[in-house]
């Protein structure tokens, strides 16, 4: 493959593999079952994708994709400069002559993506690779779009970090004794952890009701934007291990942390940069699940949401299709608000509330600064800001 | 004084230039693309400029997506680093040298944080697994 003899594409996708396992000391290629590209329709991603797909590259895997934005839909609300315009549209098309599953999702590891217990795969995108490593108990590194995508195209990866089950070892013991009420609370345990730990594979005791899918989401996402955490453990609930003891491996923490409600209470305060007057809600970072959806629905039911403001409510085709069935689409557009499929928050379609001051129930969606403002806050809050205009 | 320390090769090539010194983990998405000087809120880095610098720190950080265009973007306007050391490599952060075309190393036989400060005069050769540091003022 190396020599080109299956073509261009396959032998750039080979010849990232193979520097990305002489670096790690990878002692072969292993087979995955499937993966995810975390597209993104940056220029960057572009350079790639297309470096692939001009030299006749096709996915060997089911391989899905990251959103990047629904332009039809955004192009009859705002003016999208030509061209960022041309980049999202190129990116899009080079992923499909590639053979990518087009999901355009965030979170394909709870619809159209699900690794079982033990596969090798490659997942990128923050939320995913822990997600997939810990709650599924499939095996992923951290892997960049790129990486994943070369996976995708042979069918194979190289074998090191956690695909070994040495390196799936806890390294930090973190000591829960704050109450995790909702999954915002997990929203700000992920992005605490994230910041104290930076890189390592947290064990997480002393929660004693069970976590659910949304939570688990956000602790994913949260503690990947605020730090580098590929897999993490929660005894008793996620699937590696059911004791503290088996998530370390029989061996001692490298390190400790406890975690209380004052420490939430603070990364909140933190996130709360300001109150007053909004001018955009911005949900669904990562892509919201159904569930969350008809939250938001059933909070805007009959409501309506101040002129002035927007709400914005991002998720999966998939969910949408749902969504649209079970007549939340209905509600939340009466309301005055959107769900929109296919769609990153961090993208150029959202221009026109570059210096608008909005609120959000992700830390990952205002740090990446496509506004002037994000408070962050929890969705119900969000919600009723929308309608009343204004936080505080 | 010079001194030259073994290191490990990642992403190939050579590069030279002051040295710039992070304890803190790096996201190159929150740099500006064309000038290179960090602009992430409460990092220590803020308003310094990474641009033709070697870059020494601990790991990378933050989304996969907008780590590598961050990187990518500094590149494409020639106001990536020169070089990067860092200690904690994964994947995203070569897929980043990779694509970005910058020379990475890790596993220095010191503790860079101990050898190298910030400018100080460093020579990454990737290819040969060596790092030569000139200390500041000698």
């Amino acid at each position: 493959m190396l020599n080109g003899e299956f073509g261009e594409g396959t032998q750039k996708a080979m010849e990232l593999l193979v520097a990305i396992g002489d670096a790690l000391d990878a002692e072969k290629m292993i087979p995955i079952s499937c993966a995810h590209a975390a597209s993104s329709g940056q220029e960057g991603d572009m350079y790639f994708v297309e470096l692939l797909a001009d030299g006749d590259a096709y996915c060997k895997v089911p391989t899905t994709t990251n959103p990047v934005y629904d332009f039809e839909y955004f192009d009859k609300l705002f003016e999208i400069p030509k061209d960022e315009a041309d980049v999202a549209r190129r990116v899009k098309e080079a992923y499909m002559r590639v053979g990518a599953t087009l999901s355009w999702s965030c979170t394909p590891y709870i619809t159209e993506n699900i690794p079982l217990y033990g596969e090798n795969v490659a997942f990128s995108e923050s939320s995913a690779t822990p997600y997939v490593n810990s709650v599924l108990g499939a095996r992923t590194n951290r892997e960049a779009a790129q990486s994943a995508l070369a996976a995708g195209v042979i069918g194979k990866t190289p074998k090191y970090g956690l695909h070994i089950k040495d390196n799936r070892k806890g390294t930090v013991l973190v000591k829960v004794e704050a109450m995790l009420k909702d999954e915002f609370d997990y929203t700000l345990l992920g992005f605490y952890v994230g910041k104290q730990i930076g890189y390592g594979i947290p064990v997480l005791t002393n929660i004693s009701r069970r976590p659910n899918t949304e939570g688990l989401i956000n602790f994913c996402a949260m503690s990947n934007t605020s730090g580098a955490i590929p897999m993490f453990y929660i005894p008793g609930f996620t699937v590696e291990a059911s004791t503290a003891q088996e998530a370390f491996h029989g061996d001692l923490p490298l390190d400790k942390i406890t975690v209380t409600d004052n420490e939430l209470i603070q990364t909140h305060k933190e996130l709360q940069t300001i109150s007053g007057k909004i001018d955009f809600v911005m949900l669904g970072c990562p892509h919201y699940t159904l569930k969350q959806v008809e939250q938001v629905a059933k909070l805007l039911n009959g409501k309506k949401i101040r002129d002035e403001v927007a709400l914005w409510v991002c998720t999966s085709a998939t969910t949408k299709l749902l969504a649209n069935r079970n007549g939340y689409v209905h509600i939340i557009e009466k309301a005055g608000g959107h769900l929109v499929a296919d769609t990153c928050i961090d993208e150029p379609c959202w221009y026109t509330y570059k210096n608008k001051v909005g609120m959000t129930d992700s830390p990952k969606c205002a740090y990446y600064r496509r506004f002037k403002e994000a408070i962050v806050a929890r969705l119900k809050d969000c919600v009723e800001a929308a309608i009343s205009g204004k936080w505080g | 004084m010079e001194i030259t320390l073994k290191c490990h090769k990642i992403i190939g090539g050579y590069g030279e230039g002051e040295a710039l010194v992070s304890r803190e983990p790096i996201c190159f998405y929150l740099t500006d693309p064309k000038t290179g000087t960090v602009r992430e809120k409460s990092h220590e880095l803020i308003g310094k400029n990474l641009a033709n610098k070697v870059l020494v720190f601990p790991s990378g950080k933050a989304s996969s997506v907008v780590q590598i265009d961050g990187l990518f973007k500094l590149a494409s306007n020639n106001v990536a680093p020169k070089a990067m050391i860092v200690k904690d490599v994964e994947t995203v952060l070569i897929v980043s040298a990779f694509i970005a075309k910058v020379p990475l190393v890790d596993r220095l036989e010191k503790d860079p944080f101990t050898a190298i400060q910030t400018g100080d005069f460093v020579k990454v050769d990737a290819e040969k697994g060596l790092v030569t540091i000139t200390k500041r003022g000698s």
